[in-house]
């Protein structure tokens, strides 16, 4: 089939201030030791809707980034703008300066193909596709042609499917629908789909909010491994997991962030009303 | 009295057993104040009052429609005279006929004997009186119902309930009607088919390899002894239906593609209407746009080509009938393509993938049952359309895979078999019966299975 969407690019506005300090009005460094990714005055809009305001953040390699907030305050369309999935949603529009190790990530060069490879992500829910287990991870190396040979597309499969902590469980049924594993499992299927194309970043959507406690402790064990080769943002709305799993917190509240810091400090001694309110439970 | 006018009686009678049973459910609770002391709301009495005034006096009507006019007959018959009395049943109802035609006045050519005359007048006479009886057992039957039920009202009475049993089985009565509608059609099929292969042997009916349905009129006629192989018969129908759907399938999939997958809402807003009109065009008009435009082009088109294509040729009626399905491939497979969760999509674009190869390696394999489903019961359709290979396949039962040869299908062979004054014995007329029996089993056969593939597809997302 002819048909392509390699080249579409939604018009956006680059803006030129670069801050160094603070987004709007955020309390705390947004600053990452090393960052692989940069936002800086994120602007979101649904329609007529503000759905993010003036956001500015980092996410550094070998560290994993918690983002909290009540339903609604823009958590999860920030992720989705860092791999540009508001690409799909017709209505949304998207401005402001994103950098993937200096480079423009809505340039109209940039190829979302390539930017989605090296910017993976885990979604809400497990989200397998109608294939083997097998097939599920070999999806992205083979539409991206990562392996020259049978053996080498073998190679990566049981690489990801160890790397997700799952190889053990499913090594002798690879033939199996990937759906008609455990929840739990799924996920971490998903997980493996998604390092099989060895991403730089991997983004993760509230990935355990559909998952009972046990499938949780063994995704936040994963996650806590995987930091060592990948930079991780992860949405979630629990705040002991925010604690768990992450370096640093960042606290979103209708569309503003409104704090980021290191995670001990989020939780013990927030900078900000709000933050405090939100972590202590008082709202939210 | 006139039947109109007992209906219109009747309906009053019903509405006013509503009002009346309503008023007088309000007055037994006490007032609107009182209606938490009823079982069931006003209405419902109300309700169950119309029910029980109607029911009965339409079940009167309903028998009264099946068995009242043998009833009158029979009485008729004890008033003939004697010779008329020991005749046939075959004669008898002629004679009969001649009575009706004398007692409605019609003076249908030819000398009617004069001792029918009073027969007739004793007939007008007999209808008359069971109309009236009828109009007023109904008219009795409703206003006691209804007033049986009004009598009955009490503030414990679980009117609702009953009401809901009644318009249950009122449901059930209409539905197990369409199943044996159904029944009945199958059943007559299967009659006069039996017939068929009385004369038949079904052996010679399905493996046969010539058709020829001419059967002679005198036993001394030549070469008219009639050949019933229904072989290339279907192997026509099977033809067409693959042209067809040899351009129905790739088309209307690529359809339901972009419609699903890369149309903005306004265009996609304008394509469906625009394909549900194609599929509003009466067959009719498909099949004189396939005997008067296509095959005149595919016959030029295939003189320049050097090809002999028949005027009536598989091609034309094919290519058509393809069209015509397109609509019915696209709606039903943008409709399963739909139904993939979104969810899927987007694991698959996060990983880098384009929408095409989403489409081709996710959302297709996850519709493909749905997808298959549909296509198979566009093959039913196909198999079983009539109106345009009538119109653009040719008569002659030719065994060809040369799409450009004429070819013939079960159902115009039908229509052929019927069309015109035939008698109901030979084998040539029941043939068609045998043929529709075959047909109905053959596209029965898919829709069940198309059926089948489809609801497992549903139970995999619902």
């Amino acid at each position: 089939m002819p048909l392509d969407d390699r080249s579409t690019d939604r018009p956006v506005i680059p803006t030129t201030s670069q801050r160094t300090g603070g987004g709007s009005g955020t309390v705390g460094d947004i600053h990452a030791r090393e960052p692989v990714i940069t936002v800086r005055d994120c602007n979101v809009h649904y329609g007529d809707t503000h759905a993010l305001k003036q956001v500015s953040l980092d996410i550094g390699r070998n560290e994993v980034v918690s983002l909290i907030g009540p339903s609604g305050c823009g958590k999860s369309t920030f992720i989705r703008c860092l791999n540009r999935m508001n690409d799909t949603i017709e209505s949304a529009r998207v401005t402001g300066d994103f950098r993937l190790d200096g480079q423009d990530i809505y340039a109209k060069d940039m190829d979302v193909v390539l930017l989605r490879a090296r910017v993976g992500m885990v979604f809400q829910k497990p989200n397998p596709f109608p294939k083997s287990i097998f097939e599920n991870v070999a999806y992205g190396p083979r539409i991206h042609g990562l392996a020259g040979s049978r053996r080498q597309l073998d190679d990566i499969v049981y690489e990801s499917l160890e790397r997700a902590g799952l190889l053990a469980e499913v090594k002798d049924r690879l033939d199996e629908p990937g759906t008609g594993l455990s929840g739990g499992q799924q996920q971490r299927l998903c997980i493996a789909r998604a390092i099989a194309v060895s991403p730089d970043v991997i983004l993760m959507d509230e990935p355990c909010s559909a998952l009972d406690p046990i499938a949780t402790a063994r995704i936040e064990d994963l996650i806590d491994e995987l930091r060592e080769k990948y930079a991780i943002a992860i949405v979630t709305h629990s705040m002991q997991q925010a604690a768990r799993v992450s370096q640093r917190t960042a606290y979103f509240h209708l569309g503003n962030l409104v704090e980021v810091g290191p995670t001990e400090k989020i939780f013990t001694n927030p900078g900000h009303k709000l933050t405090e309110d939100y972590v202590t439970g008082r709202f939210g | 009295m006139r039947l109109t006018t007992m209906l219109l009686l009747f309906a009053t009678l019903v509405i006013l057993a509503y009002f009346a049973a309503r008023r007088r459910a309000i007055a037994m609770a006490g007032g609107h104040r009182g209606i938490r002391n009823l079982h069931s709301l006003p209405a419902h009495h109300g309700y169950y009052a119309a029910l029980c005034s109607a029911l009965p006096a339409l079940l009167v009507l309903a028998l009264w429609a099946l068995v009242g006019d043998r009833v009158v007959m029979g009485q008729v018959i004890t008033t003939l005279p004697e010779p008329y009395r020991s005749m046939e049943a075959s004669e008898l109802s002629l004679v009969l006929n001649e009575v009706r035609a004398l007692a409605s006045g019609q003076a249908m050519g030819g000398e009617r004997p004069p001792e029918l005359e009073p027969v007739a007048g004793r007939f007008l006479a007999l209808h008359s009186a069971s109309r009236w009886l009828l109009s007023a057992v109904v008219l009795a039957l409703a206003l006691a119902g209804g007033a049986l039920a009004c009598w009955t009202i009490r503030p414990q009475l679980r009117a609702r309930n009953r009401v809901e049993a009644m318009v249950k089985a009122l449901l059930i009565g209409a539905s197990t009607l369409a199943v044996f509608t159904t029944v009945g059609i199958l059943l007559s099929v299967i009659f006069e088919a039996v017939r068929f292969f009385g004369q038949v042997p079904i052996i010679d009916f399905l493996f046969g390899l010539e058709w020829s349905p001419q059967t002679a009129l005198r036993p001394d006629q030549v070469g008219s002894s009639g050949a019933f192989g229904a072989v290339p018969l279907f192997a026509g129908t099977l033809l067409i239906s693959a042209i067809a759907m040899a351009v129905a399938v790739p088309i209307g999939l690529m359809v339901a593609i972009y419609l699903s997958e890369y149309a903005e809402p306004r265009m996609r807003a304008l394509v469906k209407p625009l394909l549900e009109v194609l599929a509003g065009i009466p067959t009719v008009v498909y099949g004189y746009f396939a005997a008067l435009t296509v095959a005149p082009l595919l016959r030029e088109g295939g003189e320049a080509l050097g090809l002999d294509v028949a005027s009536e040729s598989a091609l034309g009626a094919g290519l058509v009938m393809g069209v015509m399905i397109i609509p019915f491939i696209s709606s039903l497979s943008d409709d399963v393509i739909n139904a993939v969760p979104q969810s899927l999509r987007d694991g698959s674009l996060a990983l880098g993938a384009t929408t095409s190869e989403t489409t081709r390696r996710v959302v297709i394999p996850a519709a493909l049952p749905g997808i298959v489903g549909g296509v198979l019961l566009a093959v039913s359709r196909a198999i079983g359309e009539t109106m345009i290979v009538v119109m653009a396949a040719g008569l002659s039962a030719r065994l060809t895979v040369n799409p450009l040869e004429a070819v013939t299908t079960v159902t115009v062979q039908i229509v052929t078999l019927l069309v015109g004054d035939q008698e109901f014995d030979s084998p040539k007329t029941l043939a068609a019966f045998a043929l529709g029996l075959v047909l109905f089993i053959v596209t029965l056969v898919l829709n069940i299975v198309a059926l089948l593939v489809v609801r497992r597809y549903r139970e995999q997302y619902e």
